[in-house]
């Protein structure tokens, strides 16, 4: 993953000769000296818990994982899991449906953010109080959400009555929007679309202004002015949204089971992956199936990626 | 907020009777947020009802499926356990987070790029993918099912998130001062406790807070790792929700408003020292190319 650059490219001066080996003098002053030079001090000392720590914790849970999927409980060869779960196409249709749930919802939320997130990038009223409304799904989270769906979107419930109310739908046919696939997906868009236009609208507010008012000033249209100066610059932003907020809706697993269909038409991934670990005890499937997700998640991020190379990657001339 | 100051009005805001795309932008918002009302509204409401079904607004109110609720669930247990798990992943993060930030914002050195990855990764990769494996190892050492698994298991999104928020703050702290300090004689100690701590807290507070919204809301590292005793309230909410049947629906929903006021004292608090973009973008921000 490319960006990681931000800390190797940050304008902090790299500091004079460090004081470590003035007050600590080893025998070897050479050696320090040198190591010093590359940057190599008692200061990166400071990383060493942080390190060990994710090492311990995630790169060694995630070989460790990786190792055990391939020691199957039941059956036999090293693949067996894997070829098990690419056989039955119950499980292996948890990956389209994952698919068919995550890749639509992170589109529109993408999509749905851009137009606002454009209208609202300079001075709006009220933009404060409207950010600040938006992380107010985000902070209750996807639990706290669906329990809310299930109130809200029951036959009985407010939304339907007011539908009933205008005459959209009658009291036997309520919208049928809980325990199939468009309540998880809708409670997708609720928590997916704060935090796609939160991100559309900070990569736009780093887009220099003066590049749109120079376009005006030539005598640019809005959509003009957004086709051919906002638009490429913001599309790498973009996909860094998609990325996330894809890895979001792929992952989804409250909802899913609170919300949707969970044995059947929103049978995700993530729940393949919940049951074989806390039902069925099968820490290796398990850990097969973890690894399935990692795999699926990573292709889509890489393609995504990859397209975002190709796209314009110069400076937005923001302020950062 | 800097996206105030971003862009001079190319647009023209000073129409107050704008374009129809300016009202369709208002209307999605005003949809979206009328949407919202009515899905977090149900919950509220409901949980003060006496007997609410198929009418728009409940026949009376009580408070009477808060008690139940309470002793019901050991929502005491519950919050005690939620308070334990956030204060010692914020202290723990920030302990072991705040100097490798340190670190990362003062030197370059070989293999650089590869420790900001594995920095990057836990943060990046979603917790239900990474935490069944995490889970698998805590229950062979024995700390899943306890309140030891929970914190560590929440510790590994918090340590990373607590490195990227800390390393571009300490970057823009100018390294000259701490070279004054050093050259006016103070000792190591001294340029840490005068000099550098004071200017860091800010920053440490703004890393605190986010990681604490962050571990009271989450969900699935700790519904992955925590045994019946050692649930924090969102995985106590979920767990009710999820086995509901005989119980008075309302008494969830109390809890279930517990937790929505719970997390909305956190916003509150975390507001006053973060953007509210900050509470979600602050990682990806930084990663801006």
């Amino acid at each position: 993953m490319t960006p990681v650059t931000s800390a190797s490219t940050s304008p902090a001066p790299n500091p004079p000769a460090p004081t470590a080996e003035r007050s600590g003098g080893t025998g070897r002053p050479a050696l320090s000296h040198r190591l010093a030079e590359r940057g190599i001090d008692r200061t990166l000392l400071l990383l060493l818990p942080g390190l060990v720590f994710l090492i311990l914790l995630f790169i060694y849970p995630f070989v460790y994982g990786l190792g055990l999927s391939f020691q199957p409980m039941h059956g036999s060869g090293a693949l067996y899991n894997y070829q098990k779960f690419f056989s039955d196409p119950y499980e292996r249709d948890t990956i389209w449906i994952t698919l068919k749930i995550g890749l639509p919802a992170a589109l529109i939320n993408v999509l749905a953010s851009v137009p606002i997130a454009y209208r609202l990038r300079g001075r709006v009223r009220g933009k404060r109080a409207l950010t600040t409304a938006l992380v107010i799904p985000i902070t209750l989270g996807t639990v706290l959400t669906a329990i809310g769906m299930i109130e809200y979107f029951s036959g009985t419930g407010w939304l339907n009555k007011i539908l009933i109310a205008l005459h959209i739908t009658d009291i036997d046919h309520p919208v049928p929007l809980l325990h199939n696939y468009w309540g998880v997906m809708l409670s997708l868009l609720v928590s997916g679309f704060p935090f796609a236009f939160l991100l559309t609208l900070s990569y736009l507010s780093g887009i220099d202004p003066s590049l749109e008012s120079a376009a005006a000033t030539l005598g640019a249209g809005w959509w003009q002015r957004f086709r051919d100066i906002v638009f490429p610059l913001l599309a790498p932003g973009l996909a860094m949204t998609f990325c996330l907020n894809f890895v979001l809706a792929f992952s989804v697993f409250p909802s899913a089971v609170l919300l949707g269909d969970p044995e059947r038409s929103t049978h995700v991934i993530s729940i393949a992956a919940y049951d074989a670990a806390y039902q069925e005890y099968d820490y290796s499937k398990a850990s097969a199936i973890a690894m399935v997700m990692a795999a699926v998640m990573l292709i889509v991020i890489s393609i995504v990626l990859f397209a975002r190379g190709r796209l314009y990657r110069g400076s937005s001339g923001g302020k950062g | 907020m800097s996206a105030d100051v971003a862009a001079p009005d190319v647009v023209g805001r000073r129409r107050l009777i704008g374009r129809p795309s300016t009202w369709i932008t208002w209307a999605v918002v005003a949809f979206f947020f009328i949407n919202l009302a009515g899905v977090v509204g149900s919950v509220v409401v409901k949980s003060f009802s006496t007997q609410w079904f198929g009418t728009w607004w409940p026949a009376g109110f009580t408070t009477q499926y808060w008690s139940e609720a309470w002793n019901e669930f050991d929502l005491t247990d519950v919050l005690i356990v939620t308070l334990e798990v956030s204060i010692a992943v914020v202290v723990i993060a920030a302990v072991i987070g705040v100097p490798a930030a340190y670190a990362l914002a003062r030197r370059q050195f070989p293999l650089k790029r590869l420790v900001m990855l594995v920095f990057l990764l836990p943060v990046m990769v979603p917790p239900i993918a990474y935490g069944i494996p995490l889970a698998t190892v805590l229950y062979k050492y024995n700390l899943a099912n306890s309140l030891t698994g929970v914190i560590l298991a929440n510790l590994v999104p918090s340590v990373p998130f607590v490195v990227l928020t800390m390393t571009p703050f300490i970057e823009q702290i100018d390294p000259k001062i701490e070279a004054a300090a050093r050259m006016c004689g103070a000792t190591t100690r001294a340029v840490f406790l005068r000099v550098l701590l004071p200017l860091l807290v800010p920053g440490v507070l703004a890393a605190a807070v986010l990681v604490l919204v962050r571990t009271v809301g989450m969900f699935e590292l700790t519904y992955l790792t925590a045994g019946t005793d050692s649930q924090t309230l969102v995985v106590a909410l979920y767990n009710a929700y999820y086995g509901a049947g005989i119980r008075a629906p309302q008494s969830t929903d109390a809890m279930a408003v517990l937790y929505m006021l719970t997390m909305l004292v956190l916003l509150v608090i975390a507001l006053r020292f973060v953007n509210p973009t900050q509470l979600v973008t602050r990682v990806a921000d930084d990663r801006r190319d």
